[in-house]
């Protein structure tokens, strides 16, 4: 062999309409993984407000609530917990080896959950807290 | 080619007269120009009146200067039913283009030769039906490994992997009758049944993302070889303690990310995401011993 030809990676994000229901699984479960992370900065940030005075803390919430982006953010913020919540349960059984050959079944069932989840929490959350 | 080697140097030694060499001579160039008539009309088909199908081939040689750069080349292929993409590669090499390279076989998904990148997936081209595949039929070699030619991928890393894993029995002890037969139970033999169907055609591999950006990762073919033995019960507990220390490293199991590539693409049906799983577990109750 006097020469090889590297095609680097042929299998990346621009073949996702050909991505299986496990690859997806993997892709949203990182994906919500690390805005969990980001979200618990920002909750530690929130609740540090505390430590100047009650008063502090309630105006912040009180600002914060006022907004209606942050309303549609704790939307988007339910559905990315609840979706890693059900996806790990859905690992753990992986972990176990149980039901690994109906394992994009338990995918499915995961999105939908956490579709009809979000949903029914949307008017909640919109309304605001009434404090 | 190599049938007629050994004739050549027959011919030679024979005594020949000028009239007779004149003849031969004279037989030879008719021999060849009838040859050459017979695939110059070959390499026209008709195939008008056929159905037809169209595949793109990936094409690249290093030897030569003018394909160095890949490309895809377009054959027209006769289709009927049951006609498979290894069928339409080996009519197009033979009817077209007699440059193309891809390795193949026994033609029946045993040898594991001709794993290849179908229309985005890794599948035996031997196994999958031209008829099943959405128009034109792209083929190109499996991704993650070197292109030698063509389709031919360097299998080096592969093999490499493969052997990592010491792929042979070490039982602890041997009947001292060499006529004694060392079975297994029929609950044993159910147990690892599917991963001895492993054909070593590379396509788990070459569909798992962390293979592809992880050298040193096992990759499930070589891990599925482990469980083979591991799984054995004829395997020597002695061996069965090295083979879990060379999986539970950092570059075996735990590099799986339970994507389900591996499994989804397995030509053989092997749950090979089940096997890592099960020597991950494998792995913890040997270093978690509280009994």
């Amino acid at each position: 062999m006097s020469q090889s030809y590297n095609r680097g990676l042929v299998e990346d994000f621009g073949r996702w309409r050909e991505f299986s229901a496990g690859m997806w699984a993997w892709v949203f479960h990182k994906f919500t993984g690390w805005v969990l992370v980001g979200y618990l900065f920002t909750h530690i940030a929130v609740l540090s407000t505390a430590l100047s005075g009650p008063a502090a803390y309630t105006g912040t919430i009180r600002t914060l609530e006022g907004l209606l982006v942050v309303r549609v953010l704790e939307v988007g913020l339910l559905a990315v917990a609840v979706f890693h919540i059900l996806n790990g349960c859905r690992l753990l059984l992986v972990d176990l080896g149980v039901g690994l050959e109906r394992q994009d079944v338990s995918f499915y069932a995961s999105l939908i959950l956490t579709g009809a989840i979000v949903v029914a929490s949307v008017p909640t959350f919109l309304a605001g807290v009434s404090l | 080619m190599s049938t007629q080697l050994p004739q050549e140097p027959e011919t030679e030694s024979e005594p020949e007269t000028d009239a007779e060499t004149g003849s031969q001579q004279a037989r030879r160039m008719r021999e060849k120009a009838e040859r050459r008539e017979r695939t110059r009309t070959e390499e026209t088909p008709d195939l008008s009146d056929e159905e037809t199908r169209v595949i793109k081939v990936f094409r690249y040689d290093p030897e030569v200067p003018e394909k160095q750069e890949p490309r895809f080349d377009e054959f027209h292929v006769p289709f009927e039913k049951g006609t498979t993409v290894l069928d339409a590669l080996i009519y197009a090499r033979d009817t077209y283009d007699s440059s193309l390279t891809f390795r193949h076989s026994c033609r029946q998904a045993v040898c594991g030769s001709d794993a290849l990148f179908i229309n985005g997936s890794q599948r035996l081209g031997c196994q999958t039906q031209l008829g099943d595949l959405d128009e034109p039929v792209r083929v190109e070699p499996l991704p993650h490994q070197d292109v030698v030619k063509d389709l031919v991928v360097d299998m080096d890393h592969f093999y490499e992997q493969m052997h990592a894993v010491d792929p042979f029995f070490d039982p602890d002890e041997t009947p001292a009758d060499p006529m004694v037969e060392q079975s297994q139970t029929r609950a044993n033999r159910e147990k690892i049944k599917t991963s001895t169907r492993c054909i070593w055609c590379g396509a788990c591999m070459s569909s798992c993302n962390v293979a592809a950006g992880n050298n040193d990762y096992l990759g499930p073919a070589a891990i599925n070889k482990a469980y083979r033995f591991a799984m054995d019960e004829r395997e020597g507990s002695e061996k069965k303690r090295e083979r879990l220390e060379i999986i539970e490293r950092e570059n075996g199991v735990w590099r799986c990310q339970t994507q389900f590539s591996c499994t989804n693409v397995c030509p053989k049906d092997i749950p090979l995401t089940e096997h890592i799983q099960a020597l991950k577990r494998e792995a913890v109750k040997e270093n978690l011993k509280f009994w």
